[in-house]
């Protein structure tokens, strides 16, 4: 299963990496010298991963400088240094305190007393899904997870979340259709005392950030948790889905203003999307991406690291397509 | 929140007061911007190009009319352009000469087809049709069951495979999707027609599993169905928050099963929407509804000028008189625009105002759907919580009428007064005052693009609220 893993995640980052490196690299090709074609063109690949104009003008502005500092005049070494540029915004302050426990993927837990780590997100964008794959994790890592179906709303969500349940041997806390979902978050932390559980996991609805009232909802549920547990929610991930253009912005800022975003799980990336919005979304606000979805199966999930990410997206030598 | 096309070409031809025609230099300023809105708006990069490249053919050398300005000229034929590329309103759907009429929704993970599938059923219905509903997506956990819910609660009835069969999904989990001995969607939808016709149902809507256009194995199994049942209608369900990669996405679907339409989505949020003509481009298929919430009612016609107009940023004129005139009260509405047109509006109104614009939501949203807020930065900040309104309204009740309608009498000692009256600051005063003169502000400028409008033979009526 480990081998069909990673064959799975090679399979999954080859596609982003042929897109860029490829392109990167076609692009250099006609190109003797550094000139503003090169960059225009280079402008194009970033744009179109939806990388972001903002971002992608800072990205351009550093390459340039960095040309010109260092007197760069082979083509060949522009991937190189946009690379080191996107790994920079990628990793900057993303260094994990000294000291403190780290779940699977270094994931904040607290003091396990126990940790709650809500879900968030817009509509459909893997949100149970990546539940359902996170409980398999901490499960396999010997840790009690209880979770809570706070999405009363949704046609069969709670259904949803109870397969998944099943599937890892996990109790899922559930109330009736329509049911208070910060109820439901209180009792499966009762729940999970009761029963001295490790970990709660939170599947919350899905929920356009423009919408005042269920925004409110979910900063209902965080204050909730908060006040059961000292420091809770450990981790408030904003799950967003790879296909997603500029919009994810917006969605980052909301939900981040509503709950505190601790980081972001990037679903969706065994396609031909880039989710390159998360460089931009790094950059204007801060949020690390922490976790990556390359499939729907249970064990399509990956703790996201920039540097192995990049180096995916940059390495050259791996692009005969084997 | 981004700034307004309008507002950001407005900047660019402030310098170019008095042109008589858009010299190639101004063209190509402003197509600067709208190349930028465009890309912000996630309509693809390739896309993008063409349309600048058109759209500059045809505005260079063009008389800039006597009322507009020269970025009002360049943003009609934008507007123009744009409303041409995504065609009419085309919100029919095809019917069999032999019922039933099969209609099948595919798209990629969690766009919306299940919830879509019954928004449409729900609409047919009450065109007089009898649909039914087929569960065919036979892999995601409960996306059955999820259908079954939704049919119940419409009292539409849903063909589905046995719950013993649908229990594999779940092993199908573990293996990675495919691996799982699922039930096989075709036979399901073989199934679904047999019990239309058992059941006399005219129209048979299928839910079909969300895939990625590069999964080869499963856009296989779309192939097998529609050999199986030659759908009247394919349409492919795309999220109005997709970005650059809509035009793989629809481009891939279109080659592998055929696309008769398109459905966009949740409409109802704050994306611009570029990836509608990212999808209309490579498909050339009409967008026929838009999706604007998650409810079965939450469906609506598409319409060409209103999504061209939110694409640029320029505001949805029509889509904001819409809202407001559900969330307001009509006569209170009329009183108060005809105070507007006469320049004779209150802080009184403005406090009606305030509490309406709750009803409707974020303030922000509402200005960003109205031409000219980009140029209004001061109102950017300008949000409005219940404690400002409680505030603002113990303020406006401790003046007098005369001040209510005259805030030029308010000097520093009626100021004084009114803060010690109503438990605020004078700060707070200053701020409402303040905020109140932006807003007239922004009155007086629509009033005169009102006239303006008129003038070019466009009346436009109930421009309401602001
Ligand atoms: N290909 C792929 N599909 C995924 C991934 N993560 C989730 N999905 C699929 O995306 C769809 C939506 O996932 P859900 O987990 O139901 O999403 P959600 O955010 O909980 O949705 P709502 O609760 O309705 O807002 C499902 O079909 C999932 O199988 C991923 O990493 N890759
Ligand atoms: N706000 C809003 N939400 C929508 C709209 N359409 C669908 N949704 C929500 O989007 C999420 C996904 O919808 P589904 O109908 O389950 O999507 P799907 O394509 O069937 O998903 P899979 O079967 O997992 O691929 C749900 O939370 C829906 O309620 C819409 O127009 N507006
Ligand atoms: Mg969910
Ligand atoms: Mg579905």
């Amino acid at each position: 299963m480990i081998g069909g893993f990673f064959s799975r995640l090679k399979d999954a980052l080859t596609k982003t990496r042929d897109g860029i490196v490829h392109k990167v690299q076609s692009v250099i090709r006609r190109h003797e010298a550094i000139d503003e074609d090169l960059y225009e063109e280079i402008e194009a690949i970033l744009l179109q991963a939806d990388v972001g104009i903002e971002a992608t003008t800072h990205l351009l502005g550093r390459l340039r400088e960095r040309v010109r500092e260092v007197r760069v005049t082979d083509p060949e070494e522009v991937p190189g240094i946009l690379k080191e540029e996107m790994g920079e915004i990628l990793s900057a302050g993303s260094e994990n305190p000294p000291g403190l426990p780290a779940g699977p993927h270094g994931l904040e837990l607290g003091g396990l007393q126990p940790a709650v780590i809500m879900v968030v997100g817009v509509n459909g964008t893997g949100k149970t899904t990546t539940v359902g794959k996170l409980a398999a994790r901490f499960k396999g890592r010997g840790l009690k997870v209880v979770l809570a179906a706070a999405d009363t709303f949704r046609a069969a969500a709670s259904e949803q979340l109870s397969v998944w349940g099943k599937q890892t041997g996990v109790d899922v806390v559930r109330h009736g259709e329509g049911a208070d979902p910060s109820a439901v978050a209180y009792d499966a932390i009762k729940a999970a005392q009761a029963r001295s559980a490790d970990v709660v996991l939170i599947d919350t609805a899905g929920r356009l950030h423009t919408k005042t009232n269920l925004m409110e909802e979910l900063r209902k549920i965080h204050r909730v948790v908060a006040r059961e547990i000292p420091g809770a929610p450990h981790e408030v991930l904003l799950v967003l889905d790879a296909t997603t253009g500029q919009n994810a912005m917006q969605q980052a800022a909301q939900f981040s203003k509503a709950v505190g975003v601790t980081g972001i799980a990037l679903t969706k990336l065994d396609g031909t999307a880039k989710g390159g919005i998360v460089i931009a979304i790094k950059h204007t606000l801060g949020i690390p991406v922490k976790l990556i979805g390359i499939g729907e199966g249970i064990d399509d999930l990956q703790a996201f690291e920039p540097q192995e990410f990049l180096d995916a997206i940059f390495n050259n030598q791996s692009n005969n397509g084997s | 929140m981004l700034e307004g096309l309008a507002a950001r070409l407005q900047g660019v031809f402030s310098r170019l007061k008095g042109k008589g025609i858009l010299s190639e230099r101004d063209v190509d300023e402003a197509l600067r911007e709208v190349r930028m809105a465009l890309l912000e708006a996630d309509v693809n990069f390739k896309i993008v190009k063409d349309f600048v490249a058109r759209v500059k053919e045809r505005a260079v050398g063009h008389d800039v009319l006597q009322s507009l300005t020269p970025a009002q000229q360049v943003i009609k034929i934008v507007h123009e352009e744009l409303v041409q590329l995504m065609g009419s309103t085309q919100s029919r759907l095809a019917v069999a000469s032999r019922p039933p009429t099969v209609i099948m929704l595919v798209g990629l993970q969690g766009s919306g087809k299940t919830t879509t599938t019954a928004k449409l059923a729900y609409h047919l219905r009450k065109q007089g049709r009898k649909p039914l509903l087929v569960a065919a997506d036979v892999y995601r956990p409960a996306a059955i069951e999820q259908l079954r819910v939704l049919g119940r609660q419409l009292d539409i009835p849903v063909s589905a495979p046995e719950a013993g069969q649908t229990g594999r999904s779940e092993e199908a989990l573990m293996a990675g999707r495919l691996s799982g001995q699922v039930a096989d969607a075709v036979a399901v939808v073989r199934h679904g027609i047999e019990a239309a016709n058992r059941f006399a149902c005219d129209t048979v809507l299928i839910d079909t599993a969300g895939r990625l256009h590069v999964d080869q194995e499963l856009m296989d199994e779309l192939v097998r169905i529609v050999r199986e049942v030659t759908p009247h209608e394919v349409l492919l369900v795309v999220d109005a928050m997709t970005g650059q990669d809509a035009v793989t996405v629809a481009q891939q679907f279109k080659e592998a099963v055929g696309i008769d339409g398109i459905i966009l989505t949740k409409m109802d949020g704050d994306a611009r929407g570029g990836a509608a003509l990212s999808v209309r481009e490579v498909t050339g298929r009409p967008i026929k509804f838009i999706g604007v919430g998650e409810k079965p009612d939450a469906l609506e016609p598409f319409h060409p000028d209103r999504i061209a107009s939110r694409i640029l940023g320029m505001g949805d004129v029509l889509s904001l008189i819409e809202k407001a005139q559900t969330a307001f009260d009509q006569e209170k509405a009329q009183q108060i625009e005809k105070k507007i047109k006469q320049q004779q509006f209150t802080l009184e109104d403005f406090l009606f105002q305030l509490r309406q614009m709750r009803k409707m939501g974020p303030l922000e949203d509402i200005l960003g759907m109205l031409p000219g807020f980009g140029q209004m930065k001061q109102l950017k900040g300008m949000s409005v919580n219940e404690k400002d309104l409680v505030r603002a309204e113990a303020i406006i009740n401790s003046m007098t009428p005369a001040e209510r309608s005259d805030p030029g009498l308010l000097d520093s000692s009626r100021r004084q007064r009114i803060a010690r009256g109503s438990g605020t600051t004078v700060q707070d005063v200053n701020r409402l005052v303040r905020d109140f003169q932006q807003v007239q502000q922004v009155l007086k400028t629509l009033n005169i693009a009102k006239k303006r409008g008129k003038k070019g033979g466009k009346a436009r009526k109930g421009f309401f609220p602001f």
